[in-house]
């Protein structure tokens, strides 16, 4: 003999609110999903580009590799409209005030490449009028690695930005914490000659 | 040879001062070679002034001003060496010389009452070896920040700096 409950008003009113909530966060959900599809393919970089890394982000950004292929070929100088921060090349101490201005003006969400050995790490210039790395005084979400990298890097380090984005949803920089401290490894393989077996 | 008349007609004109003039660099021609003097700081005006204006100089143009850290070099008996290069563009021909100065203040005339591109190369003649320059009119450091305490060009300045990079305000998420 099966047992029913009385269907009663409050259970009905909870049973409705249960199914709105849920509509709620599939709506958000798919929003999100949306707004981050659409934001990972139309980044907007910001080149502050100070020395040789800049060529190769001339040459990421012109025909031949074609930023544009992963909708971020708009390019603007001005931070106010830029939600991606390049730093491509050495920094002078001179000049970080420059950069940290340019990042804070930038607006949310908003996200950091730093381009090339010395942006990451100060490279060979180990003097005191230059920065070891910009992390140490800026949020870096994707360090690409070279001396300078080539502009198959600079792509990956721009794929690892878009899988950034479209993980972490639409939470703005301050949500994020300090940097990801993730690593992009040079898509090129170099191939060893090894004698073969047989 | 235009070069040693000036330094010729420079000593008639100034015969107590030790102008003790050697080439830059030994060569066969001796025409090509290119002369070096010594001038007192004290006297620095004056011979530079008698340069600039004299028909036989005419040294219209100075076309580097430098400085040289003499610490642990061999047979060095003074500190700093400012080096003045000049150029006669009617004449055709350069003179170098060398202002010895010593800790603890080194200090020159400055000789932009002479020649008015002086400013720049003295402010990064100051900025780099901090040696000071009476007279000028804007001696402020050029290359490094401001707040910057040292002369990083000296011998005894680490080339890592003395901390100097690593003392910055950080941006974060947070702040921005």
């Amino acid at each position: 003999m099966g047992l029913t409950l009385p269907v009663t008003a409050a259970y009905q009113a909870s049973k409705d609110e249960y199914l709105a909530t849920k509509l709620g966060h599939l709506v958000d959900l798919l929003r999100e999903h949306t707004v981050n599809w659409s934001r990972k393919n139309s980044l907007w970089p910001m080149p502050f580009a100070t020395a040789c890394c800049g060529i190769e982000l001339m040459a990421t950004g012109a025909s031949r590799y074609d930023i544009g292929r992963f909708g971020a070929e708009a390019m603007r100088f001005t931070p106010r409209q830029c939600d991606l921060l390049i730093c491509a090349g050495r920094v002078a101490i001179k000049s970080m005030p420059v950069l940290q201005r340019i990042y804070m003006q930038m607006a949310e969400p908003k996200w950091v490449i730093s381009m090339g050995a010395c942006a990451s790490t100060g490279g060979v210039f180990d003097t005191y009028a230059v920065v070891q790395g910009v992390d140490q005084f800026l949020p870096v979400d994707v360090y690409v690695p070279g001396c300078p990298p080539r502009p198959e890097t600079l792509l990956e380090g721009v794929m690892a930005i878009q899988r950034i984005v479209e993980k972490d949803g639409v939470k703005g920089s301050a949500e994020r914490g300090r940097g990801m401290g993730l690593v992009v490894q040079s898509p090129i393989q170099v191939s060893v000659n090894q004698p073969s077996a047989s | 040879m235009a070069t040693a008349a000036a330094i010729e007609c420079l000593a008639k004109q100034f015969t107590d001062i030790d102008f003790a003039p050697s080439p830059l660099l030994e060569m066969k021609d001796k025409s090509k070679e290119q002369l070096c003097v010594r001038i007192p700081a004290a006297r620095l005006l004056e011979v530079m002034r008698f340069l600039r204006n004299d028909p036989r100089c005419a040294f219209e143009q100075l076309a580097d001003l430098t400085c040289i850290d003499y610490l642990n070099f061999p047979n060095a008996r003074d500190r700093f060496g400012v080096i003045y290069s000049l150029l006669s563009l009617s004449l055709e021909h350069r003179l170098w010389l060398k202002c010895f100065v010593n800790d603890p203040s080194p200090e020159v005339p400055s000789v932009t009452g002479i020649w008015k591109g002086a400013d720049w190369l003295e402010r990064e003649v100051w900025d780099m070896f901090g040696v000071r320059f009476a007279g000028h009119p804007d001696l402020r450091r050029i290359l490094t920040w401001e707040g910057f305490k040292a002369h990083p060009l000296r011998k005894d300045y680490p080339l890592r700096g003395q901390g100097e990079r690593e003392d910055f305000e950080t941006v974060t998420r947070e702040s921005a």
